[in-house]
């Protein structure tokens, strides 16, 4: 099972300000719980065990086994898996909430795991922030308080800590609230409150584990909405963990799947659909609305003898669903063109092969 | 609201000052004369150990110290083991009322040499088997020891396991009650009680519902003022026949119960200490004052008043 | 039988999928316990009377005269060892200053003044403004009240002296406890290394270290408050301990992802976020702290506790009771002001708007009627001693007596025949195949129960246990004691059960009996001991009653709860299959609140333990006498000593393997 790993692409309607150099690189990393965790990465016997297997003969459990990823500047990165895939041990590694048995994680051209204390508390201060699934906000403070909580630990003044607060309380929407305790607000409100206070402190990149799977439908959506909005509007780096596929879609630039510790792959939302690195994927993406996915890449073909091809252009990533439209109105395929060069052309038949949801899987 | 609030105190701050001015005694006003003779003796720390008889001599020596001598009393309920102890850290100055305790005697007059024999009470003290009286008239040849075995299986109870029950009652008791039964041959066995409450509740419940109940029990003691319990005549005391504890066949000795000091206090020439010294009563003395505590529930104070004021002879001789 | 009953076995089924081997022995564990007992009888009748390690009463071991040894030379020593002059002189020095102070302030006069610095309008205006500071304006009340009625019973002093030493007692104990607790919280390692401590701290006899302590710290305010502290710190460093553990791993997790240090999270997260739990805490240690007033009174402390000692010397029912009474009520006045008090900030989060902005003026105010009270109660008479003289109290006493002598003389009868019933049916069999089995055979089969209830690690501390209780050297009396605990625990869980089930379906009865509960649980035994006697006799039995009157509050409380915390969907989904009601108790609620039961059986049992000593005070005999008799005569007192660590050791067996068993039940 080699994960499949695509390169950087371009990503949809996020600002960008790329100079080609990663935010987070990580390398080899592994994460094994149990008595003598450190010998199983090194032993090349025990990481080709199964997970089942490692248990049995050392007791131990690997949640995160060899991943490799890099995150670009500005990039929402999502990291997607089921429950027991490792997913939200992988995001504890990167800011060693969880200490990580071996490998890298590269900040700023340094190995986050050589950092000391000091080193890391400042980092977790200034650079890092993270949301989790179940708020963990302070009871016994308000609102404006749990907001500037990070600001407080950093020692700043107490006018200066409120007054960044209530701005970011007011950029999450949830002005007029600042003196509620937070057993006063509704879930969805309270991870705002979680939002704001990742967002006080101005932070490189924002974590978030699985931060709305604890709400209802109607306001996980709204609330992905916000996570859109602002990332449009701040424009942090994100690495957002969840299990759900949807929500992966719509928010990620890129997606890795997890699955016992390992990555399966790794890729745009469209690259998961469209060509699915295993029967995993495979399976996962299914019931994923493929038209809203796909982009005319994916379902172009080469053009035949025969073909009329002085029908209207459109680039390779346009999504299927916007291009139907034009396709179907269309009397002639239409070309897919980049760049002015021809790469293939989509017809009738293609659009309603996916829109219609006849085609099996790539 | 607030405001309101606010009034509200200050009127009570208000009210509060007027009364200070239309009101009552001051403290300190007339005091002077509880606490006016602080002169020679100082303070007086006794010992009071924990029964009702013992309460009566500390509460007539506290009141003529404190209101003849002039003392501060301070009195301290203990048991005998730290009243002893106490003679050591310098905390107790007397116990005034002490049966035998030989071991106690051994470790801290001879041994530690922090306390002194001074002197007699006049008190005899009397250990030995009891019964309820309505028994000892219904069956007098009970009270010999020797018809005992006759009536043990009228004595069974739930926890004697089959025999006659002897019952013994608090652990600071001096008793050789095991070894008795054992060696007189007696059909019984000794049931602990383990709290003097136990066994006059034992007795007292005997005579009120004719039921058959033997003890331990000793003299002088309030409560055989309310009944008065038989004494059992066992095999009769001689010298040195109680000194090997396994094999004694005697009944216990007449205690000539004495006082004791700690060695520090006998050398202070506190007026208090001459008056532990020549304290002196008999059986009869303790009964009443005992009697005033226990059943007329008379404060220690007021019971020892009434009786100093009938023996003013007494008292005079203690402190001459 | 319905779909409501299946749900807790089916949890039991889930496990043998992953450990098939368990599975099968689960369901023949009847079975091997039965062929346990069995094999018992049967060697019982073989070897009757054999090896049984009896000692009678005034023998003593080896080990008993090393330690008399022992604590004599430590007592001749005393005024030379630098320990004694430069360590423990310093601690008494600093924690009589403590008590000195607070008595002065409140119930002793001090120096020239005839009364305290503020008498008894100060402290009860004191006392209400507190209350409502911390709690709310109800217990303010409650706390007016109940400090009124003390002076109304005519024991002002003494309560203030018994509230003097609560206060240092607790003070003291909190200074340790609470960062012990915090300490044991954070690190699973040290809270290990303290639990041993614990159970020594809480089961040990107090009468078996009470003599020591005055030989360390001298007679009087000091040792007792030592005494207090040693048996009430333990409940606030478990709880806190507990609350810190408990905390939103969550949100401990965010304070660290924003860079906080180590103080940071522990002062900024951790204490704050376990407050409320942690109040709890102290709640628990001012009762155990209560629980200790008449055996402070054992070496002079002053208080409430003296008139009860006292009365107790001439019987006086009447007048024990009224000083038990105003224990009592002290008892629920501290209860419910800190149990407000850890309630006060959330009601004070959710009634904000309304009233938090008249808030500090109002406690403004308040705090200057209570000046205006102290500053009257310090200057004038009429404040400071607490006028009439105590008629209440005096008619509290008569009318006691009354009903006691009324109960003695009617009931007596009815009440022999039953102890007879118990003692010949139950208790003496039982305590016949204990104590006249060798002792091997007895610990064999203590070791085959826990492994077979517990698992393998009960089985190892049951065999530890066993062999020191051997090596105590008062086997045979442990044994009898044994057999007195199991019978009294067995009519505690019928108890508890009954009345448990009764508090637990109906709010009604819960609120009815729950008071009478607080107060069986605080009132010194010593008041109840006399009237029990006359009833029973000084017999085991009359013990067995006194433990079960301490033991069977907590009892009835946990199985109260534990019912009412089955799901209310189960008991519909049950009623809709047309159960009954005798149907839902037995087969929906007493099976689904079956780790209250165990953890009931668990408390009851320690509880009714910790009545050993008292019990050995009216005739059980064994332990409680061995550790009374130790207290009381000097020679006894290695023994006394061993027999506290024998009582030490029995609580220990039986809670690691009723709390062994409670695990495997609820995995």
């Amino acid at each position: 099972m080699t994960p499949t790993q695509t390169e950087v692409p371009q990503r949809r309607g996020t600002p960008q300000d790329s100079d080609g150099t990663p935010v987070i690189s990580v390398r080899n990393l592994w994460k094994v719980f149990g008595p003598k965790a450190d010998r199983v990465p090194e032993s090349e016997e025990l990481c080709g065990l199964s997970r089942r297997e490692l248990m049995d003969r050392t007791g131990c459990t690997a949640a995160v086994r060899d991943v490799n990823f890099e995150v670009a500047p500005g990039e929402v990165f999502v990291v997607m898996g089921l429950s027991g895939s490792g997913k939200s041990t992988l995001v504890r590694c990167l800011t060693r909430l969880i200490e990580p048995t071996s490998g890298e994680v590269v900040f700023e051209g340094q190995d986050i795991r050589q950092a000391d204390d000091k080193r890391l508390r400042d980092l977790r201060r200034r650079k890092f922030s993270m949301v989790f699934q179940h708020f963990g906000l302070l009871p016994h403070r308000r609102v404006v308080d749990n907001v500037a909580f990070g600001l407080e630990i950093r020692g700043m003044s107490k006018a200066e800590r409120t007054k960044r607060a209530l701005e970011v309380v007011e950029l999450v929407g949830l002005a007029g609230y600042e003196n509620s305790y937070p057993d006063q607000l509704s879930g969805g409100m309270q991870q705002r409150v979680g939002l704001a206070r990742a967002l006080a402190g101005d932070p490189d990149v924002l974590f978030f584990d699985e931060p709305f799977s604890a709400l209802d439908p109607l306001i996980r959506r709204d609330m992905q909405n916000e996570v859109i909005r602002l990332h449009h509007e701040v424009g942090k780096t994100m690495v957002f963990i969840t299990h759900d596929l949807s929500e992966a879609l719509k928010l990620g630039d890129r997606i890795l799947i997890m699955r016992d510790g390992k990555m399966v792959q790794c890729g745009t939302g469209d690259e998961l659909v469209g060509a699915p690195a295993d029967d995993y994927v495979r399976e996962f993406v299914k019931d994923v609305p493929r038209g809203d996915v796909l982009t005319l890449k994916w379902i172009m073909r080469a053009p035949e003898d025969g073909d009329d091809l002085d029908g209207p252009e459109l680039g390779p990533d346009v999504v299927v669903k916007e291009a139907t439209r034009v396709v179907l109105a269309a009397d002639k395929p239409v070309k897919v063109v980049e760049n002015g060069k021809l790469l293939g052309i989509v017809g009738d038949e293609e659009i309603l092969a996916v829109v219609a949801g006849q085609e099996g899987g790539a | 609201m607030a405001r309101h609030w606010q009034a509200g105190a200050a009127g009570l701050a208000v009210l509060g000052l007027t009364l200070t001015a239309c009101g009552g005694a001051k403290v300190g006003d007339s005091s002077s004369a509880g606490s006016g003779s602080s002169g020679k003796c100082g303070t007086f720390n006794l010992a009071v150990n924990p029964w009702v008889g013992y309460e009566a001599d500390a509460a007539v020596v506290a009141y003529v110290a404190q209101h003849n001598l002039g003392c501060t009393v301070t009195k301290k309920n203990l048991k005998e083991q730290i009243a002893w102890q106490g003679f050591g850290t310098g905390e107790v100055d007397a116990v005034l009322e002490n049966w035998g305790h030989a071991d106690l005697v051994k470790k801290y007059i001879d041994g530690q040499k922090t306390a002194v024999d001074a002197g007699q009470t006049g008190n005899k003290g009397l250990i030995g088997w009891y019964v309820p009286p309505w028994l000892a008239k219904a069956h007098p040849d009970i009270l010999q020891w020797k018809n005992l075995n006759k009536y043990a299986s009228q004595f069974k109870t739930s926890e004697s396991s089959g025999k006659g029950q002897l019952l013994d009652g608090d652990p600071s008791y001096v008793t050789n009650d095991a070894a008795l039964v054992k060696n007189l041959k007696l059909n019984f066995k000794v049931v602990y009680a383990g709290s003097e409450a136990a066994l006059i509740t034992a007795f007292r419940d005997a005579e009120k519902n004719k039921k058959w109940v033997i003890g331990y029990f000793y003299e002088p003691q309030w409560f055989l003022s309310e009944v008065p319990l038989k004494k059992v005549s066992l095999p009769a005391y001689k010298t040195g026949c109680d000194t090997d504890a396994a094999k004694v066949a005697c009944d216990y000795p007449i205690y000539n119960l004495n006082k004791i000091v700690s060695a520090k206090f006998a050398k202070s020439g506190s007026p208090a200490y001459d008056l532990v010294k020549n304290f002196n009563w008999t059986n009869d003395d303790q009964n009443e004052v005992a009697k005033y505590i226990a059943q007329d529930k008379l404060s220690d104070d007021a019971a020892a008043k009434k009786w100093v004021e009938a023996n003013k002879d007494k008292v005079d001789a203690w402190i001459k | 039988m319905t779909v409501a009953v299946e749900k807790p076995e089916k949890t039991e089924a889930a496990e043998p999928a992953t450990a098939p081997a368990k599975g099968a022995r689960k369901v023949s564990r009847p079975m091997v316990i039965g062929a346990i007992l069995v094999v018992w009888l049967v060697l019982f009748a073989l070897l009757r009377g054999k090896q049984t390690l009896s000692l009678a009463v005034a023998d003593l071991t080896d080990l008993h005269r090393w330690i008399n040894d022992f604590n004599d030379s430590i007592g001749a020593n005393r005024n030379s060892n630098p320990l004694f002059l430069y360590f423990f002189n310093e601690i008494r020095l600093v924690i009589d200053n403590l008590v000195t102070f607070v008595q002065h302030l409140i119930s002793q006069p001090s120096g020239a003044r005839p009364v305290p610095e503020i008498g008894w309008l100060g402290v009860v205006g004191l006392a209400g403004f507190v209350s409502w500071a911390v709690g709310n304006w109800k217990v303010a009340l409650l706390a007016v009240a109940g400090f009124t009625f003390f002076g109304l019973q005519g024991l002002w002093q003494e309560s203030m002296d018994t509230l003097a030493l609560i206060l240092c007692a607790v003070f003291v104990a909190l200074l340790f406890a609470i960062p012990l607790g915090v300490a044991a919280g954070l690190s699973d390692r040290f809270n290990r290394l303290m639990t041993p401590f614990l159970d020594f701290m809480q089961t040990m006899p107090t009468f078996v270290y009470l003599a020591p302590l005055t030989l360390f710290f001298l007679i009087g305010g000091a040792s007792a408050t030592i005494a207090t502290v040693i048996y009430a710190a333990p409940p606030t460093i478990r709880i806190t301990a507990h609350a810190i553990r408990n905390v939103s791993k969550t949100t401990v997790e965010a304070a660290d992802s924003l860079g906080a240090t180590r103080r940071q999270s522990l002062l900024k997260v951790l204490l704050p976020m376990s407050k409320r739990t942690v109040v709890m805490g102290v709640n628990q240690t001012i009762m155990a702290a209560l629980a200790m007033v008449t055996i402070a009174a054992l070496i002079n402390a002053p208080g409430l506790g003296v008139n009860v000692l006292q009365a107790l010397q001439s019987l006086d029912v009447g007048t024990a009771f009224n000083a038990g009474l105003a224990i009592v009520i002290m008892a629920i006045v501290l209860d419910r002001v800190t149990t407000a008090a850890s309630a006060r900030e959330e009601h004070a989060r959710n009634s904000r708007n309304r009233f938090e902005k008249w808030r500090r003026p109002l406690l403004g105010a308040g705090a200057v009627v209570t000046a205006v009270l102290i500053y009257l109660s310090h200057t004038y008479l009429w404040a400071a001693d607490f006028p009439g003289d105590g008629t209440v109290g005096t008619r509290i006493a008569s009318a006691t007596d009354t009903a006691a002598n009324w109960v003695q003389d009617n009931l007596s009868g009815l009440t022999n025949a039953f102890r007879d019933a118990i003692t010949n049916g139950l208790l003496n069999p039982f305590q016949t195949l204990l104590t006249d089995s060798p002792w091997w055979l007895v610990g064999a089969v203590l070791v085959a129960l826990a492994v077979v209830l517990g698992g393998w690690k009960a089985g190892i501390t049951t065999a530890a246990c066993v062999g020191l209780l051997v090596a105590t050297g008062v086997w045979s009396d442990a044994m009898t004691t044994m057999a007195s605990t199991l019978v009294a625990t067995v009519l505690v869980m019928i108890l508890g059960i009954v009345f448990g089930v009764w508090m637990g379906r109906s709010m009604m009865a819960d609120r009815m009996i729950r008071p009478t509960l607080d107060a069986a649980q605080v009132m010194p035994p010593f008041v109840y001991l006399v009237p029990f006697l006359a009833l029973f006799g000084a017999t085991r039995f009359t013990a067995i009653v006194a433990a079960i009157v301490y033991g069977a509050p907590v009892a009835m409380k946990i199985i109260a709860d534990g019912i009412r915390a089955v799901p209310e969907t189960t008991v519909e989904a049950a009623t809709s299959a047309g159960c009954n009601t005798w149907q839902i108790i037995t087969k929906v609620q007493l099976p689904m609140s079956r780790s209250a039961l165990t953890l009931a059986t668990n408390q009851g049992l320690i509880y009714v333990l910790s009545m050993v000593v008292v019990g050995g005070l009216v005739g059980a005999g064994a332990l409680g006498y061995d550790v009374v008799a130790g207290f009381s005569q000097n020679e006894l007192y290695g023994k006394g000593l061993a027999a506290g660590l024998a009582i030490v050791l029995l609580g220990v067996m039986f809670d690691r393997i009723t709390q062994a068993a409670a695990r495997r039940a609820s995995a």
